[in-house]
Formats: structure tokens, sequence, C-alpha cells
């Protein structure tokens, strides 16, 4: 059992406040839907828990099984067990999706330890099958050209093929037709019921009809002001955010 | 270092021993002997390049100087390490001196492909390469030390491919260059018959890092009607050296050239690149990767002559720059009133490492005819930091994440090697060079 804990976290872009006070404890095997306006600070908490440069935490800790993750490089981060599934994907060309994930791979290994290219290949195969990726895309650049749908099946193949603890999904339904969303969604669904606990961004209700959360949060203005079920997405979907800004202020 | 010898007060490039090197190949062909002594005279008429000459633009002049160079006697001890993959033949040239050869394959022998030392090509194939040594002349500013490679060449190789006939693997020819202070005149010369196919792989590289070495380096490389010829040159001279390389190409009727320059070493490394586009359906590929580092000057002239209707050509060099090194590229496309239907690219792009490097670009188009689709472009960037994070965010190093990136600029270039095997050991070779 993992457990993945934020503790009364703030972050700042620059000079201003973005994240102020958000808390919340993912443990294996939960998934956590967080949902909220545009510009609430969904996006800049995920990308500062994986350690971007541009985010300065100003308060607060992250835990990962007990031990604060701040003080660790992003690199570090994602070795511990985060994974964040970009909204928006880099594309780098001139680097295959072989060589990249391969480069990942080898960087969880031991020193000296020999990666065995067969056993990888065979993996690497059986994950794209299940995304319905073509195998020609391992020899395609990361994300170079692809499409939205294929860039965000290249990000849960990512996800796949490294086995975090916890991940942070960030916008993944943006950008995706239905089709694209559902074979996404079957993706994520796979990896479920393991030990796996996923933080899941989303603006819409629509993906959490495919990935099904077992918890439901509302963020504002940088915390969470609402928390509840699957139950909280629809009602939510059915009063709009409006909603929740009306609840605040009688509160 | 060593003690500096006497010798070194004085450079070989004189009368008296020219004069020498012409009495050791006088077994050689009267018109080469004579091609040789007009060398010589042009050599001392021409001037060294000058600040006012356009094609010396942001050239280190003062880092031109040919005193106390001299040929060398011995072959280099031994040779380094260089990067292997399946080739069909071999020429090993060490200090001037031919010091290894793989024989020709019998079917190509029997095809009439010739591989041979320079010398030797010119013993029994004379004519062959008479009709072709320096058939273009060279423009790009190098004359002075073209002159001089043919006044004091005597290695270097013929490929010659009869007509029709295609190889897979490629040739290679290696020059080596140790000890301080010794120059050398390499000239190779490639002539692919209609619808030959072949590689040339050359590598240039000097034995110790910090020896100091002059060297002028000559290739013509002809593809005649409907020829594939694939050229690799691999310069990783000393990091003291003096280098001027001059290469022309000339591709006749749906020719296809496939050139592709890797420069890594010297002091002060130039090299000019002329593709002449001679008949309809001409295309020259020009690619060159730069890995510059410490106080080196890279300096690369290139020249795309389009003196026929639908032709075309692409041009994509790629600099590297770290510490405080530079870079100058100029190039020129030229399009004869002739040549409607041309289709030209040229482009330069910069990948910075370092906040002291400075690269130069200077892309140019002179167009004479109105139907053609001529582009230029040059770039300078430096590492996104979006890309790095997005690979350190999988739990790559950031130093293993940099390299990656690197490597994925160089790679639209390797990328169009067909011969994968060629690829993986030319990217395994910078990757050591990089680590260095």
């Amino acid at each position: 059992m993992s457990q993945l804990e934020i503790k009364d976290l703030h972050v700042s872009i620059g000079e201003k406040a973005i994240v102020k006070g958000f808390s919340l404890t993912i443990n294996s095997g939960e998934v956590h839907a967080i949902m909220g306006p545009n510009g609430t600070g969904k996006s800049t908490l995920s990308k500062a828990i994986a350690g971007h440069p541009d985010y300065t935490i100003t308060g607060g800790d992250v835990l990962l099984d007990g031990r604060s993750i701040l003080a660790m490089q992003p690199d570090e981060r994602a070795r511990a067990g985060l994974f964040l599934a970009f909204q928006y994907p880099s594309e780098i060309p001139g680097v295959t999706i072989a060589n990249f994930l391969r480069a990942a791979v080898q960087a969880r290994m031991a020193e000296g330890e020999e990666l065995d290219a067969t056993g990888y290949y065979k993996r690497l195969y059986s994950k794209m099958d299940l995304l319905k990726i073509d195998r020609k895309f391992t020899s395609r650049a990361v994300n170079d050209g692809f499409s939205g749908g294929e860039k965000k099946r290249c990000e849960i193949l990512q996800m796949a093929m490294l086995e975090p603890k916890f991940a942070l999904m960030d916008e993944t339904d943006s950008g995706l037709d239905i089709d694209a969303l559902r074979i996404v969604a079957e993706g994520v669904n796979a990896m479920r019921g393991g030990t796996l606990g996923i933080l899941m961004i989303t603006h819409y209700q629509r993906l959490l009809d495919y990935i099904v959360p077992d918890h439901v949060h509302v963020m504002w203005d940088g915390r969470i002001v609402k928390s509840g079920d699957k139950s909280l997405a629809l009602e939510l979907e059915a009063k709009g955010y409006d909603w929740v800004k009306q609840e605040l202020a009688k509160a | 270092m060593s003690a500096v010898p006497d010798t070194h007060s004085s450079s070989d490039f004189t009368q008296e021993r020219f004069a020498a090197h012409l009495a050791n190949r006088s077994d050689l062909p009267a018109w080469w002997l004579e091609a040789k002594k007009a060398a010589w005279n042009q050599y001392l008429a021409l001037p060294l390049p000058a600040r006012t000459d356009e094609r010396w633009r942001f050239s280190n002049l003062k880092g031109i100087d040919l005193a106390g160079f001299v040929l060398p006697g011995q072959p280099a001890p031994h040779t380094p390490h260089l990067p292997d993959f399946p080739r069909v033949a071999e020429l090993t040239f060490s200090n001037r001196q031919i010091t290894a050869r793989t024989a020709l394959p019998a079917d190509l022998r029997e095809q009439g492909v010739i591989f041979a030392p320079l010398d030797e090509a010119l013993r029994e194939h004379g004519d062959l390469v008479r009709r072709y040594f320096r058939k273009h002349p060279v423009a790009l500013g190098s004359e002075k030390f073209v002159e001089l490679n043919t006044a004091f060449c005597s290695t270097g190789a013929l490929l010659y491919v009869p007509r029709g006939v295609e190889i897979a693997l490629p040739f290679v020819v290696e020059h080596t260059l140790a000890g301080d202070h010794m120059a050398t005149f390499p000239h190779t010369l490639v002539i692919l018959e209609d619808q030959a196919k072949a590689t040339l792989v050359e590598f240039f590289v000097s034995t110790e890092t910090e020896t100091a070495h002059f060297v002028s380096g000559v290739n013509d490389l002809h593809a005649s009607a409907g020829a594939h010829l694939t050229y690799v040159g691999v310069q990783n001279w000393s990091d003291a050296t003096q280098a001027f390389h001059s290469n022309s190409i000339a591709a006749g009727r749906d020719a296809r050239v496939f050139s592709l320059n890797l420069h890594l070493g010297g002091r002060q490394a130039r090299h000019e690149s002329h593709s002449r586009l001679l008949a309809p359906g001409a295309h020259s590929e020009m690619l060159a990767l730069t890995v510059a580092h410490g106080t080196q000057e890279f300096d690369q002239r290139t020249l795309q002559t389009h003196a026929a209707p639908h032709t075309s050509s692409n041009l994509l060099y790629k600099n590297v720059l770290l510490d405080q090194a530079r870079t100058i590229f100029s190039g020129l496309i030229v399009v004869e009133p002739d040549a409607q239907k041309t289709d030209a690219y040229q482009s330069n792009r910069n990948l910075m490492l370092s906040e002291a490097a400075e690269a130069n670009s200077l892309p140019g188009l002179e167009i004479e005819a109105n139907d053609v689709r001529c582009t230029h472009g040059a770039t300078t960037a430096r590492i996104d930091p979006d890309q790095q994070f997005y690979l350190e965010a999988r739990g790559i190093t950031p130093q293993h994440a940099h390299e990656l990136l690197v490597f994925g600029f160089f790679e639209e270039i390797l990328d169009k090697l067909t011969d994968d095997h060629l690829h993986a050991a030319l990217t395994r070779f910078i990757q050591s060079k990089f680590k260095s």
C-alpha cells in the first residue's frame, strides 16, 4: 500500500499565488477526480507535484509514503513512482518512442543491470495493442506530428510501461473525440484494480462516464471546496459551476 | 609535449621541398607532374585569404598559418579507434602512406569496379583520373589551399563504378595523421557511371587530440545519368588542426547525390561544398552535422548551382555549439537563366548549448530564372525547457534528457542514412565525442 499525501499546498507562478492550501490524501487503488472551472489551479497543482521548475511551492508539503518529495528533482520524483500525464505533451523530434521509453525504463533499473530487450518489446507491444496503437509508432518521434488523440494514447502507453504508484492525469480528455476517449479510458481502466492511485483532473464530467472515480472533489480558487462520490460530478454537470460559487458565497 | 624539432622553424612548402616531392613521383604520368607544377605555381601566386574577400567574412584569418608544418616521414605508430560497420573494401592511409587495404571482392573487380590509392590509380588508370580530376573549378574561397593540395597530394583514393553496377555496402577510406606539425593533402575522386550506385565513407582523424596539423583535403564526386552516389565524410582532426576541405559534387541527368559531412575536430576547420546540378532530374542532398566545442571555429561555405531545368537540391546544415565555439554558415543558391522549375532548399539550424558560443549564418539566393521554387532559412535555438521537463518527468536524468534532445536534433539528418549499421556506428561515434 502506498499513499500520496498533499498537505496544505501553496503554489505560485512568479509572484502570483495559484494553489492556496490544497489538501488531499490518495491511497493505492483509489481514483480521485478533481473538477473545477478553468484557471482554478488544477494544472498548476499537477505540474507542481511533478516538479516543474516554473512553479514555486511556497507552503505545505507533498508526501509519498510519508516522505516529502519537495526536495527531489523531477526525474527523481518520477522514479519514486509519480507520473504526470500531460495536458499538452511536448513534441520531441528525432527521439523515437522506442528509445525514449527504453531510456525511461532503464532509468529505473539498478546500476549495471541490463535491459532485457526481448521482454521489453514484448511488454511494449502488448500495451500498444491494448491502446490500439500501431506498432509502427515505436519508430516515430515522440508526439512529433501526432494528432491530439495519438498524443493522449501515447501518454497512457508511457504510464502503462512505467507502472507508477500514482498518476496525475491532467485533462486527459481534452482534445479527444468520443472514440479516442473510449480507447484511453479502456487503457486506464485496465490499470485499475491494482495498486495504482489516480488523481484525474478534468473540466468536464464526460471523462468520468468512462473512468468512474471513487471520489470527486471540486477545486475553486486554488483549493478543494467540496468533496463527494461520483454523484457530485453529476450534480455539478446538472447545476454548473455557478452552483458551487453560490454555495461558497452562502458559507 | 615533446621539444619542437628544428624543422619547425620553416615549413616544407618551399620550392626545394616541392621539387623533392616531384622527384619522388617520377614514375607517375607526365600530365600529372605537369599539373602539380602548375598547381604549385598557382599556390605561390595566389594570396592568402584577405579580409576584403566576402567569401571569408567572419573567418578568423589570423588563425591561418602554414609556418612550421612539414610532411610526415613515417606512418603513425597506432591507429585511432574508428566506428565499425559492414563495408565492401577499405583503404587506410597513415601519415601520407598507405598502410592497409582490403581486396576488392572478385565479382566487383570483374565488373570493372576500381577502388585504389591515388598513386596506383594514376599509374594504372591515368586517363580516367585525368578526365575527372578537378574537372570543375573551385569557387568558394579556398583556391590557394586546393592548389597546395594538388601540388602535394599523394594519398587519397579513386572509386570508379561502371555503368549499371550497384554496390550496397560502403567503401571506406581512412586518413590518419600523427605527430606534431604534420601536414597532409588527401584527394579522393569518386566516379559513378550511368545507373551505378555506391557509397563511400571517408574518415579524417588524428591519433592525438593536442598535436597541431595542417590539412587541405579535396573531394571530387561525379554522378552520371541515373547514378546514386552517397558520400559520408567524418572529420575528427585534433583540436589544434587547421583544416581546409573542399568538396565538389557534379550530378548528371536524374542522378542523385547524397553527401553528409560530420564535423567534429579541428581548431579552425573550413568546409566548402559546391553542388552542380548539370542536367534535368539531377538532385543533390547536402547534409552536415557539427559539434563545436571549446574555442573551435567551424567555417562552412556552400553553393548550390542549378545549371539545368528541373533540378533540385536540399541543404540542411545543423550545428551544436558548446563552450566558446564559433560557427559560420554561408550558403548560396544560384539558379542559372535556363534552370526553370528548379526546386532548391537551404537551411542552417544552430542549437546553442552555451551562452558564450557564437553562430553566424549568411544564407543567400541568386535567381536568374523566373519559374522556380527556392527557400532558405536559418534558425538559432536553445534546448526547449518544456521538452527537457517532459523527459525528466518520465524519470530520465537531466543529463541523459539533454543528450537525447541533442541527438534528437541530429537525428533528422542521421535518419536520412539508409544504411542502418552506418547510422548506428556514426551515432555511437558522435556520442563518444560528446562525452569526452
